[in-house]
This record gives structure tokens, sequence and C-alpha cells, in this order.
């Protein structure tokens, strides 16, 4: 598969286009959300649940991988790329490891994100305090 | 038969005030909120593009440079959030900072910080999870059960 | 004799008075429509506390104190407090009364705790059971976030139709007198739940329960709402208010003229807070720092203050319950 990421160097058209691509799909997907917010009574807990359900969904039947592909990070910095790394994560694991993968596969592949959001969470938590 | 009655009334006037209040309400200016929600949403992913393609520039794996990303993606929300400006962010672009994994980072800051006058373990180490306990959780279900499920057709 | 009227309404024999008022706010009200009238402004909204809930305390402990000074009296005189706020087990009241060491009710009426406890004062005052009361209510903008709601640095957006819960505290002084204006009749508000349940929508969910407690007033006191100069209701902002307002449409009386809610008498318009107050303070700190003067100076002559509570917690509304509310109503007259 062809990644234009890699041709790193100058900022040439093709470098253009996948920021491009990760802003426009990145902006589609909270639109998604800001209409789910406004429209229904659905609070901003449980859009961010089911945005990573719906990303593990769609990742499980092959759909979210397409949207990766097209926008990069747009696709994967929102919350439903975190769903679609912990199944992409987990399908890995069990080709790899097999049965015990089911287990493993999927905080294997999250493993960075949620230490991250622990580590700086409880650093900026103890050194700052709420404005209100 | 009377109270039975006064329910139905109840039930009815219930049901007008309902109506009465959608009509009157305010209704959310959904335009402004999509078009903010999109602009700050797709900036903010942008923003990932470019950690992305500087850690591929480094000659990490794609899959690792996804990961550092929202590491970096996820210190920055965090960071924000402590300086104060992420909710007042959050006011205009609503799930424009919800979505990004920025506003998984200020969903764990922010109550972590608020909480942390009830001490450290029940206050930052409880509270931390109270949006992003249940986003993990679901996540995990969400995996685990499609990995079966793969495990048994594969 | 029978000092009871109709179904919910009393009418007192000697009418207790408002001796002095006392109003403390916070740095955005202070800013707001009422800049100018509070007794005291903060600069912050912890003013040296190291929390929100110490400086809640603190704000009540300083109306009460200053609204006393200001009656001429001294703590000691006080026969009993009648207080409370909106946080759990009122915590801010029972702190701020430990320092204060007199006799104390704590009552819990949610935002119409204002209009409550000078219902419960001006009764025990009426009642020969004292001299002198005073009434007290705090709220918190933080405290009351952090509690009903999600953190304060949560980037979430507020509706629309959400209010912003004010940070003050208002303290009446009440005492068996003649000079000033007078506490003449009350009516209690029963539950009134119209089945809202979205607790972004207060004011909507207790404008029933305020147009309730009015109309049964109308009709146990047997005075028209044109009796009033003005009809103030506690904090249903600008949609409550626009409710109330039809309701009595309904119902065939036009309020409109002589009826206002505190909860729009707060905030100006750019100050970015959507609907308007709320919060046991919005009708606090309106009575306190704005009414209570106007009535003194004899501009206003005859009000009724129906103070308004939501009563449900953060449990009631995750297990999908309804909000239950209540108003309360006081006439006050020169």
């Amino acid at each position: 598969m062809y990644c234009p990421c890699y041709s790193s160097g100058s900022i040439g058209g093709k470098e253009l286009q996948v920021y491009l691509m990760a802003f426009i799909v990145g902006g589609l997907i909270c639109i998604v959300g800001q209409l789910l917010m406004d429209l229904t009574p659905l609070t901003p807990a449980h859009i961010l649940v089911l945005f990573v359900v719906l990303g593990g969904v769609l990742s499980a039947l092959g759909l979210y991988q397409p949207l990766v592909d097209i926008g990069g990070a747009g696709a994967t910095v929102p919350l439903p790329g975190f769903g679609y790394s912990m199944v992409s994560g987990t399908f890995e694991e069990i080709d790899n490891a097999g049965f015990i993968g089911i287990f493993s596969g999927a905080l294997k592949s999250a493993a960075v994100g949620i230490t991250a959001a622990v580590i700086f969470g409880f650093t900026m938590a103890v050194l700052f305090n709420p404005k209100g | 038969m009377v109270s039975m009655d006064g329910k139905r009334e109840e039930q009815t006037f219930n049901e007008q005030y309902q109506r009465m209040v959608d009509e009157i309400k305010p209704k959310p200016t959904l335009m402004k909120n999509l078009i903010w929600a999109f602009f700050i949403g797709g900036l903010i992913c942008t923003i990932g593009q470019v950690f992305q393609n500087y850690f591929i520039g480094l000659s990490l794996t794609k899959k690792e440079a996804a990961a550092a990303t929202s590491a970096v993606m996820i210190f920055l929300g965090a960071f924000f959030t402590g300086l104060g400006v992420y909710d007042e962010l959050g006011q205009r672009a609503g799930a424009g900072s919800v979505v990004p994994i920025t506003g998984f980072a200020n969903s764990i800051v922010a109550p972590a910080m608020e909480f942390k006058r009830e001490g450290y373990v029940f206050g930052i180490g409880a509270k931390m999870f109270v949006i992003a306990g249940p986003v993990i959780v679901y996540g995990l279900i969400t995996a685990v059960v499609s990995g079966f499920i793969y495990w048994l057709l594969r | 004799m029978n000092k009871k009227r109709g179904q919910q309404s009393v009418v007192f024999s000697i009418p207790p008075i408002l001796k002095a008022t006392a109003a403390i706010a916070g740095p955005m009200e202070g800013e707001g429509l009422l800049a100018g009238y509070y007794d005291q402004v903060m600069e912050d909204d912890l003013a040296g506390y190291d929390n929100w809930e110490k400086c809640e305390s603190y704000m009540m402990e300083q109306a009460v104190t200053t609204a006393v000074k200001k009656s001429g009296h001294f703590m000691m005189d006080i026969d009993f407090l009648l207080a409370g706020d909106l946080l759990n087990q009122l915590i801010a009241t029972n702190f701020a009364m430990r320092s204060l060491g007199r006799p104390y009710l704590g009552l819990y009426g949610a935002c119409s705790t204002m209009a409550e406890s000078l219902m419960i004062g001006a009764m025990l005052l009426d009642g020969g059971f004292g001299n002198k009361v005073v009434a007290t209510v705090s709220s918190h903008h933080n405290t009351a976030e952090r509690q009903y709601r999600y953190p304060t640095e949560l980037g979430v957006q507020r509706p629309l139709v959400a209010q912003w819960t004010v940070t003050a505290a208002g303290a009446v002084v009440m005492e068996n007198g003649t000079d000033g204006p007078k506490v003449t009749a009350a009516t209690i508000g029963k539950i009134i739940d119209a089945g809202i349940k979205d607790p972004n929508t207060m004011g909507p969910a207790m404008a029933p329960a305020a147009v309730d407690t009015i109309w049964q007033h109308i009709q146990d006191i047997g005075r028209e709402p044109a009796y009033y100069d003005m009809i103030y209701t506690g904090d249903l902002g600008k949609v409550g208010k626009e409710l109330v307002i039809r309701l009595f449409r309904e119902k065939g009386i036009d309020i409109s003229r002589n009826y206002e809610d505190c909860g729009c008498m707060i905030y100006r318009e750019d100050q970015d807070i959507h609907s308007g107050a709320s919060g046991c303070a919005s009708s606090a700190a309106v009575l306190c720092a704005y009414l209570y003067p106007q009535l003194a100076a004899g501009k206003l002559k005859k009000i009724l203050f129906v103070g308004t509570g939501s009563l449900h917690s953060q449990t009631s509304y995750q297990q999908k319950e309804s909000i239950p509310c209540i108003a309360h109503a006081i006439a006050v007259e020169v």
C-alpha cells in the first residue's frame, strides 16, 4: 500500500493533500458528533462511548480501515480511532498468538494512549488548579 | 376512578407543556456549531497529522507513529486543560474539541484536577476515570467481542 | 385566631418586618446588572480559601454578619438562624453556622430556600417564639457545577436553555417591629412535576410550580395579581419567565406587566450565560441587594416574592426521574 507520508523532505503537493484530507475527515467526524449533541439528548460522555464502540465495530467490519487510508490522522486522532486501534490490534494479535490475542490485543495497541493519558493527566492535575 | 382521571389529566398537561417548552426553548445554533466543530476538529486532526508525519520521518513504523502521535495529542489536551483554556475552546467548538483524542485527555484531567481537593487517592486517582473509564470499558468490550467472533470465523 | 387561609396560605396577624439585608457576590455577578448594589464583591471565586466550598461558607458568614451589623443588633441578639444552600447535606451552610454560634435550622428547598426561610422566620416571629431571626442562603457556581453536572474544566458546550448558578450569598434580618417592609402573607408550595427530565432545562421545569403557587396565593388570599406592584420569581430564567406568562395567559390572566424573574436581573446579556441566573442566591441576591433597598425607600410598595426550586439530584437524574419542583411565595408590603 502506498503511503504518501513517506515522501518526507520538502512540502510537496502530495503532502499538502495529506494534511487537507486529515482536516476534512477529522472535521467530518466531529460534525457527526455535533449533530448527535445538538439533535439528540445524548450527553458528551455518551457520545464519546458511542464513538469508540462505533469505531471498533466499523473496524471489525473492515469499514474503518479505508477511512484511515484516506484521512490518516483525521481518522486516528478522533475517538473512533481509539476503537479502531483496539479492534485492529486485537485482530492482529489473534493472527499472531491465537486465542489469547482476544484478551491481549486491545490493551497492547492502546497501551501508549492509556498510559500517556494517566501519566499526563496525573501530572497536570498535580501542577494546575481548576480555574472554574 | 377519580385518581385515574387525575393521572390522565396530569399526563395530558405534561405532554402539552412539553410541547410548549419545545416551542419556546432556544434552538441550538446548529449551522454555527457545525462550522465550529468542523474547523476545530479538522484543525486538531491536522496538527496530529503534522506530528504523525514527523514521527514517520524519524523512521518509526506507521503504527508506532500513530501511537506516538496520540501520546503527543494527549499531552497537548492535558496541558491546555491544565492552563484552563480547553473548556473555553469547548464552549465554542463543541464536538470539535470533545471528539478528538485531546478531548479524551480533557475528560481525564478536568475531574482529576478538580477533585484533587478530595485527596490523591479518592480525588485524583478515583475521579480521573469518571468519563474516560466508560470509554475504555466499552472500547475493550467491543474489541473482545469482535475479536472472539473474528477468532471463531478465522 | 387561625392564621391559615385557604388551601396553602397563611396571613400574619402581627406581620414581622425585614430590618436589614446584606448581599455578597462573586466577580462575575459584581460586573452584572446589579453592579454597585452588593455590600461586597469578591475579587475571585476563592476569596483566599483553598476550595470553593470554603469560599461559599465564607460568603454566607459574611452576609449574615454584615446584615446583623446593618440591623444595629449583635449576633447574640439573634434567636434563630434559618439557612440553606444547594450542596449535599448543606455543607456550605453547616460550616458557616459553625462559627456564628447561634441556634440554627438547616433548610433545603434548593433554589427556593430564600423564600422558604423567610416564610418560616415570619411564622416563628408572628408565633411569638422569638424576636429576631436571620434568614440566609448561598450558592456558588463552581460548587454547584461539580456536584450537579460536570467538572468545571470539562470542555462541554452548555445548551442555550441552560442557566448559570449565581455565586453569592444573601442574608435578611427579620424582627417584630413596625418600621420597615412587612411580610404580610405567605403561600407554601406543593411539589409540581411537569415531567421535565433534562437538568439543563430547570427554568421550564420550575415554571409550572411557580404558576401553581401564585395561582393558589390568589385563590387563598383573594388578591388579584394586579394587587402587587411586582411579582418576582426566583430563578426561572428567560425561558421559564416566558412560560409563566404563557401559562397565566391560558388561565386568562395577563401578568406580563408586573412580573419579572430574578434570574433575568443579575447578568448582562453580553456575559454569555445563556438563559439567565439560577441557584439559591439568584433570588437572594436580587432581594437583598436590590429589592429590599427599593422597598425600604418606598419605591416599591407591594411585592410577591416567589422562590422556585428544582429538587432533583444527580442520582435521580441518572435514574431517569423527572424533576420535582416547588415554589414558595411571600408577600412583602410597605
